[in-house]
């Protein structure tokens, strides 16, 4: 489909669709509640599993965390967009005069966004939990460039599972080995940041998650309108 | 307003539409009549650029589907079954939601306006979610007119409606209607059709079998009269 | 439907006269190495069952491309031929490997940056297959499996280098060689003719294959608009 509205719909047509999701979530609290909650969850069970003692955190905590991150992302990927299927919603979206990727940009904007909020709530629960200070600005930097990565596959992934009758089971087993080289650089680096290693050792890791995310945001917005046009 | 010629539709190895040709007129309100699995959700959903014919021409309002659906768009209101709506949404955020999306100008003005047609202005601030089906399938025609489309099309609006509230959409239909639009609306209830439309066509086997017009009509009685040689024609 | 065109059934015997050639030379015209031994035999069908196995997702990326851009039913056939033709052929060559691995490195499995590789290759065209399953609208699965097949293909290099980043302990024999890779060895002129042979088989093995492949597929849809006709 080809754009030929102004810039100026596509910018108000992306914030109103970011706006409709964030309004709907202010109202529900349902995807974050649930996404919080299992992202506890997970944490929890880390800790029987590995039995985090203060030696093996330091080495873990990154893994730990991102694995939590990931799981509690594909629960609210797949809310967001099951809530475009409920009532038609997403033929309600195609019917209007936007340029497509106008939608897809605003879905992951808002997915984006609800990742950030598990993740800003999560860290200081963990840094809590497990005596450990996860607020320095490096790792910060590492969890910004892992969520953009993994939530704009994830965005595209989404409403293709959504559109199938498989769709919750779906997600995670599209998505979780085509994020494998985001997960891995974001793990590498976060560690990185936690072990206090040199910039030198890391940086190879960050500017490999700025590759991937400059990879994935383009190729996602490159099919979006092969995933939902008929 | 609407010219089909030669619509071919396929689903993997299934043919839906058979080289259709359909024309509307302005103002016109036409009502597509057939079976289940006719291929009317199928041309209605092509009509609303949802989905791309495999061979043929359509043009709604003098742009080229799906090569100008953009500008088809802005001038086109859907009603579906589905009302297309936000659960978690008021009834004043849905319309001012889809206000964005189709730049409506003096969205308030207007979101005012169509909640007064529609009759829902006392629950504008109530969450969509709590809504009978009546009641969300009127602000579904609410959102449709919402950007004042010269061309409507209405698939199956009466479905899942008591009889109650089939005569309040009936009553907002007609308003929308009435004021200079274009409708084309697929329904399997023909006393329900014979109310609103004016003129009759009949979709079978993937193509338009017969049309006529309401005053060739007059009573129900014919009109199913009419359906059932239209359709038995095909069939034999 | 037609019969089976001559040209396939003549590609069929020479497929099968190259191969037992191949299996020839591995046993009797290739040298024996010098430290592993027999067991070094599996290297020649282990490269030349991963290089199958990637091109032909390689040709999956490429006719879902085109499958995108022509809308063409028969992309979609190609494609599915070709991704389930590297999927057992791709297995083969991490069993070939485990095979391998285990005199040579004293493992059956070990992380290394392509076996990793491998096995999440393997995940990823399982899932292509498993969102095939999940739809029903034809032309909607073949769309969305082009799409995944595309993702799939670009993800396989970034996930590789992500990988060989941590570290590698597996043998590089084409091209600048690590020394210091545990079971690597240099290729001896014989050994480099039945190698670059088992390379040339398997790939006309992989046409061959795709090609019966292709055939079914469009068998399988002709039978499928047969029923629709009966039925309605």
């Amino acid at each position: 489909m080809k754009n030929n509205s102004q810039p100026a719909n596509f910018f108000r047509a992306l914030w109103a669709v970011v706006w409709k999701d964030l309004s709907a979530e202010w109202r529900s609290r349902e995807l974050l509640t649930a996404m919080l909650v299992f992202a506890l969850l997970v944490i929890l069970i880390f800790n029987f599993a590995l039995e985090l003692d203060a030696r093996a955190r330091a080495s873990v905590t990154s893994g730990v965390l991102w694995v939590t991150f990931a799981f509690a992302g594909t629960l609210g990927l797949n809310r967001s967009m099951a809530a475009e299927k409920d009532r038609g919603c997403l033929d309600g979206l195609l019917l209007t005069p936007v340029d497509r990727s106008a939608i897809y940009f605003g879905k992951a904007i808002g997915n984006l966004i609800f990742m950030f909020v598990v993740e800003v709530i999560v860290l200081p629960i963990y840094s809590v939990l497990y005596n450990i200070n996860l607020f320095r600005p490096g790792l910060l930097l590492v969890i910004v460039l892992g969520s953009i990565g993994y939530v704009a596959v994830g965005t595209l992934l989404s409403t293709m599972a959504v559109q199938a009758r498989t769709r919750d089971i779906l997600l995670p087993i599209l998505l979780f080995p085509l994020v494998v080289p985001v997960m891995i650089a974001a793990v590498k680096a976060s560690g990185g940041f936690l072990q206090g290693l040199p910039w030198d050792e890391i940086s190879i890791w960050i500017n490999l998650l700025i590759v991937y995310d400059v990879i994935f945001v383009a190729v996602a917005f490159m099919f979006f309108d092969y995933v939902v046009e008929e | 307003m609407i010219t089909v010629r030669k619509l071919v539709k396929r689903f993997g190895p299934k043919t839906v539409l058979r080289g259709l040709d359909f024309d509307v007129e302005s103002g016109e309100f036409v009502a597509l009549l057939g079976p289940n699995g006719a291929g009317k959700t199928t041309f209605l959903r092509i009509l609303a650029s949802l989905s791309r014919p495999v061979m043929g021409e359509v043009r709604i309002a003098g742009y080229h589907l799906p090569a100008q659906a953009s500008a088809v768009r802005r001038r086109l209101g859907v009603v579906s079954h589905l009302p297309l709506l936000y659960g978690d949404l008021t009834a004043e955020e849905n319309l001012r939601f889809y206000g964005r999306m189709y730049a409506v100008p003096d969205l308030d003005t207007r979101i005012a306006e169509v909640l007064e047609v529609v009759g829902l202005s006392p629950r504008r601030r109530d969450l969509v979610r709590t809504f009978s089906r009546g009641m969300q399938q009127r602000l579904a025609i609410g959102r449709a007119v919402l950007h004042d489309p010269d061309v409507m099309l209405f698939d199956e609006p009466h479905t899942g409606l008591d009889q109650d509230a089939c005569v309040m959409l009936d009553t907002v239909l007609r308003e929308v209607a009435a004021r200079g639009r274009t409708v084309v609306m697929t329904s399997h209830d023909l006393a329900r059709a014979a109310d609103l439309a004016s003129r009759f066509d009949v979709l079978s086997r993937g193509k338009i079998v017969a049309s006529v017009h309401r005053d060739e009509m007059g009573t129900t009685d014919r009109l199913l009269a009419f359906y059932r040689q239209a359709v038995g024609k095909r069939e034999a | 439907m037609q019969s089976k065109p001559r040209f396939l059934s003549i590609l069929d015997t020479v497929t099968a006269i190259l191969f037992v050639v191949a299996v020839a030379m591995v046993f009797f015209y290739a040298p024996l190495e010098r430290t592993m031994g027999q067991v070094q035999k599996v290297f020649y069908f282990h490269v030349a069952t991963a290089w199958v196995g990637m091109l032909g997702f390689m040709v999956a990326a490429v006719v879902g491309v085109l499958y995108l851009t022509k809308n063409d039913r028969k992309y979609d056939i190609a494609g599915l031929a070709a991704i389930e033709i590297s999927l057992v052929f791709f297995f083969i060559a991490i069993i070939l490997g485990s095979i391998w691995a285990r005199p040579v490195w004293n493992t059956w499995w070990t992380w290394d940056p392509r076996l990793t590789t491998a096995t999440i290759v393997e995940l990823i065209y399982a899932a292509y297959m498993m969102l095939r399953q999940g739809i029903e609208d034809p032309d909607r699965r073949a769309r969305f499996g082009a799409v995944y097949a595309i993702l799939g293909f670009i993800s396989v290099p970034l996930t590789f280098i992500s990988i060989r980043l941590l570290r590698t302990i597996h043998p590089v024999v084409i091209g600048n060689s690590d020394p210091s890779a545990e079971g690597s060895f240099s290729m001896t002129g014989p050994m480099k003719t039945t190698f670059f042979y088992s390379l040339f088989v398997f790939s006309v093995l992989f046409v061959d294959l795709f090609w019966h492949r292709i055939r079914m597929g469009k068998l399988a849809a002709k039978v499928e608009e047969l029923r629709l006709k009966v039925s309605s």
